[in-house]
């Protein structure tokens, strides 16, 4: 019971510092501005459609760190705007697609990355879902072999009386 | 006065519950039937009374009692009485007071209808039902009291979220939540029949409805959520992956396949286990969902109590109840041998591998949710889990799903000749195909996954026309079409429904795939185009007053390429004083094949305006598929040899065709 509270108490405390550290992080950087922008701005789009197709691409992966949930292509936050523009400055420089991600993950870590990186302890996550689906599978297969395979079964198993119930019961 | 009466009959509601769940258990485990009879009445009062309690409190609502804090702190005099009203559930305290409300109309329900139940077993469904609401009732009254009463109630109220002022989110809540507790009557049955230690295809008879019943409110939830999502948000989305929407999305999926499964307990008497196990985990992850919305352990854009007291208080709840019911279920479940014999080609494969892939699926968007949590506690990483991983993962098992349910849907019981299946099923595969190349063709440089989208929605929907139209039997085509309106409902039903995923999926694929995007400065009077309409900003007005906000409107013209005008948008930002937020209406102009979709921006320093245009294709459909899909739910709901009391009330055997079997 102890070491139960003791992790929960972690979970929490972990969970609650991460909105104040990526607050802590807009207002040293001083973007918190009062009044919300509109997601993707006109004055960001570039010229070249080729190019701000993968800004947008990018911008769709990457979360908005002072947002509740959203990626920067969707926030109107100022901080969003700033890592649109961010983005898009680094790709007209000619920046490959990862070096763009990379840059951005340098300056504000793992978490604004929308789609979990396939290293450590992430390759779990990824790989999870085939293992259930082959260990479901197998099972499901061995089930079905097993139905096919067994005899015809007595119908004892109801009374005279709950099988009347029953016909009943089915309506027919 | 009436605060008080409401908050005494929780109160006394909570008591009669706890009696509930003691009694009437121990009276069928006795085999003592006024103990295990007490239990009807005993739900009736206690809906009775959660209903007079959340009477009371829609009364302080409507009123506008600013003696009571959560008044004060959700609703204000300017507000228009509707949104008084859904103020009630707008909030942590008032949605947990519909939540206990709604399980103890379910508990009632199962009192009144459940009168061809044996009465051990009625009389343990009924306790069961009690002792989650026994949990609920507590976690009201001790952590989320709305009657409290402020000392010194101020002049006027601080205003609902402005965003949740709409009529598409303010009737979401309820319909999720019937379709959230809904499913505690799956788990009450399951835990009963553990206790009983029998299930047979009449317990699957049972359960069905009700689980049929929760499913279909929670895709209508499901459906209103995401409808008010993709016009009120003003990003023109309709699903976003949040933890909270993936809280309703896995409850769904486990309902889907419990409702599969079930039907194979009911017809074959097999994978009883499973159903077991599959309806006390569906509640489990309603009860998983609300930790999730509740705890604020997630971070959400819906977030909306941020409290981890009441986090832990139902991390409690969930870990009792599942823990309970899987410890029963651990030692009981051996118990139930299976009867019903298959062949490894046959509709009870078809619904294995049903149940196969909607568990996987609702156990990837359950890790993906989870993910961040676990990553932190146990490695210390900060990640973040999001659509891209999402639409990755889950996909794969959407489309396999599609493959399969057309063929599944057509095998026979027991036995069947997969080539027959098939057979009958090539024009579909045809037609799939062959609209699956043309989206490819018509659609060129985009995505290889829109047109397969496409294809699979096709072999959906027309496969389940098919499996109708192969009911009618031989002969000759006025024949069938007499036999088709005297089929069963129940087939109706399954064919509406799964005719309705295709439809969802359609439009989710056409939108996703094809829409078409225009981000500009827009000048008053300069029209342009975007896709194959003409766009043009006639005026923007400032400072329209509504009830209780101040709006910028614009006035939109939206044309077909020929000029002939289709309508005028009126797309604005309103910005509610009392709340000091503001909030984007997209002005929408619906249409059968796409939606033209206008939301207005900031003015520029340089004259004109930001506009935003999509034209989205399709997008109708997914809500329409959404509404289809809970059709064919009501349409299987009415029919009679599935009605509750079918017992009850003997009807006149009604001619028929084919049957399902």
């Amino acid at each position: 019971m102890m070491c139960l509270s003791g992790w929960l108490a972690r979970l929490w405390h972990g969970l609650r510092a991460l909105p104040r550290a990526a607050l802590a992080v807009v207002l040293v950087l001083g973007a918190l501005a009062a009044v919300p922008a509109y997601a993707v701005q006109p004055d960001e789009v570039l010229d070249d459609p080729a190019l701000e197709e993968r800004a947008r691409d990018i911008s769709a992966g990457l979360r908005c760190v002072v947002c509740r949930n959203e990626s920067i292509d969707e926030s109107n936050a100022t901080l969003a705007r700033d890592l649109r523009l961010m983005v898009r400055e680094r790709l007209v420089a000619g920046d490959s697609d990862a070096e763009v991600v990379s840059f951005i993950v340098d300056r504000y870590g793992e978490y604004v990355l929308l789609r979990p990186t396939l290293t450590g302890s992430n390759i779990a996550l990824w790989v999870a879902p085939f293992l259930i689906l082959l260990a479901g599978g197998g099972l499901a297969l061995v089930y079905i072999r097993r139905r096919a395979a067994s005899p015809a079964p007595t119908e004892a198993a109801l009374s005279a009386e709950e099988q009347a119930r029953l016909k009943d019961l089915m309506g027919d | 006065m009436i605060t008080e009466l409401g908050h005494f009959a929780l109160i006394l509601a909570f008591m009669v519950a706890v009696f509930q769940m003691i009694v009437p258990l121990v009276g069928a485990h006795r085999g003592n039937a006024a103990w295990m009879a007490v239990a009807e009445p005993a739900a009736t009062t206690q809906f009775l009374l959660a209903a007079f309690s959340f009477a009371a409190l829609t009364y302080a609502f409507v009123t506008s009692d600013f003696s009571l804090n959560l008044v004060v702190a959700n609703s204000h005099t300017d507000k228009p009485l509707l949104y008084k009203i859904t103020g009630v559930w707008g909030n942590h305290e008032g949605s947990l007071l519909l939540w206990v409300l709604i399980l103890t109309l379910f508990g009632a329900s199962a009192a009144w209808f459940g009168g061809n139940l044996p009465p051990t077993l009625k009389a343990r469904v009924l306790a069961v039902q009690s002792s989650v609401a026994v949990a609920f009732f507590a976690f009201i009254l001790f952590t989320s009291n709305p009657f409290l009463r402020l000392e010194f109630p101020p002049f006027d109220g601080q205003d609902l979220n402005p965003l949740l002022q709409d009529p598409g989110l303010a009737f979401h809540p309820p319909f999720l939540y019937l379709g959230y507790v809904g499913l505690s009557m799956a788990f009450s049955f399951a835990v009963a029949a553990l206790i009983e230690g029998r299930v047979d295809a009449a317990w699957g008879r049972w359960v069905r409805p009700w689980t049929l019943a929760a499913w279909l409110f929670l895709t209508i939830g499901i459906g209103l959520g995401s409808w008010w999502a993709y016009y009120e948000l003003g990003w023109g989305g309709f699903w976003f992956w949040d933890p909270v929407e993936n809280a309703s999305l896995m409850p769904w999926l486990i309902a889907a396949a419990l409702l599969h499964s079930a039907i194979v307990v009911e017809k074959r008497e097999a994978m009883k286990s499973w159903t077991i196990l599959l309806a006390i985990l569906a509640f489990g992850f309603s009860l998983i969902g609300t930790f999730i919305v509740r705890s604020g352990v997630l971070t959400s854009v819906h977030a909306f109590a941020n409290d981890p007291e009441r986090g832990v208080y139902i991390l409690g709840i969930l870990c009792f109840f599942m823990g309970g019911a899987l410890l029963l279920f651990a030692l009981r479940a051996g118990v139930m041998e299976a009867k019903g014999v298959f062949s490894t080609v046959s509709r009870e494969t078809g619904l294995v591998v049903n149940n196969l892939l909607l568990a996987v699926s609702t156990f990837v968007v359950f890790i993906g949710t989870i993910w961040p949590l676990i990553s932190e506690m146990f490695w210390d990483r900060t990640v973040s889990v999001g659509p891209p991983f999402f639409n990755m993962a889950f996909t794969p098992f959407v489309f396999g799903l599609a493959v399969a349910l057309p063929i599944g849907a057509m095998l026979p019981w027991k036995r069947a000749k997969i080539g027959r299946a098939l057979t009958a099923l090539v024009p579909a595969l045809v037609l799939a195909v062959a609209l699956g190349l043309l989206a490819w063709a018509v659609y060129t440089g985009h995505s290889a996954l829109s047109p397969i989208g496409v294809a699979l929605s096709v072999w959906l929907v027309a496969g389940a026309l098919t499996d109708l139209w192969s009911r009618t039997g031989r002969g000759d085509i006025a024949g069938r079409f007499g036999r088709l309106w005297r089929l069963p409902r129940a087939d109706w039903g399954k064919t509406v429904a799964h005719a309705g995923v295709g439809i969802t999926m359609f439009g989710v694929v056409a939108l996703t795939g094809y829409q078409v995007e225009d981000i500009r400065v827009a000048q008053e009077g300069q029209p342009y185009r975007v896709g194959a309409y003409e766009i043009e900003l006639l005026r923007v007005d400032e400072n329209v007053r509504g009830p209780n906000y101040i709006s910028t409107m614009g006035h939109v013209a939206v044309r077909e390429a020929d000029g002939r005008e289709i309508t005028v948008l009126r797309p604005e930002r309103r910005i509610y004083p009392v709340a000091g937020m503001p909030t984007t209406e997209a002005g929408i102009n619906n249409g059968f094949t796409r939606d033209v979709y206008v939301t207005l921006g900031d003015p520029q320093d340089n004259g004109g305006w930001a506009v935003r245009t999509w034209i989205k294709p399709f997008a109708n459909w997914i809500w329409g598929g959404t509404i289809i899909m809970a059709l064919g739910g009501l349409l299987s709901l009415s029919d009679r040899r599935y009605r509750v009391a079918a017992g009850a009330a003997k009807a006149q055997p009604e001619p028929r065709g084919v049957p399902a079997e």
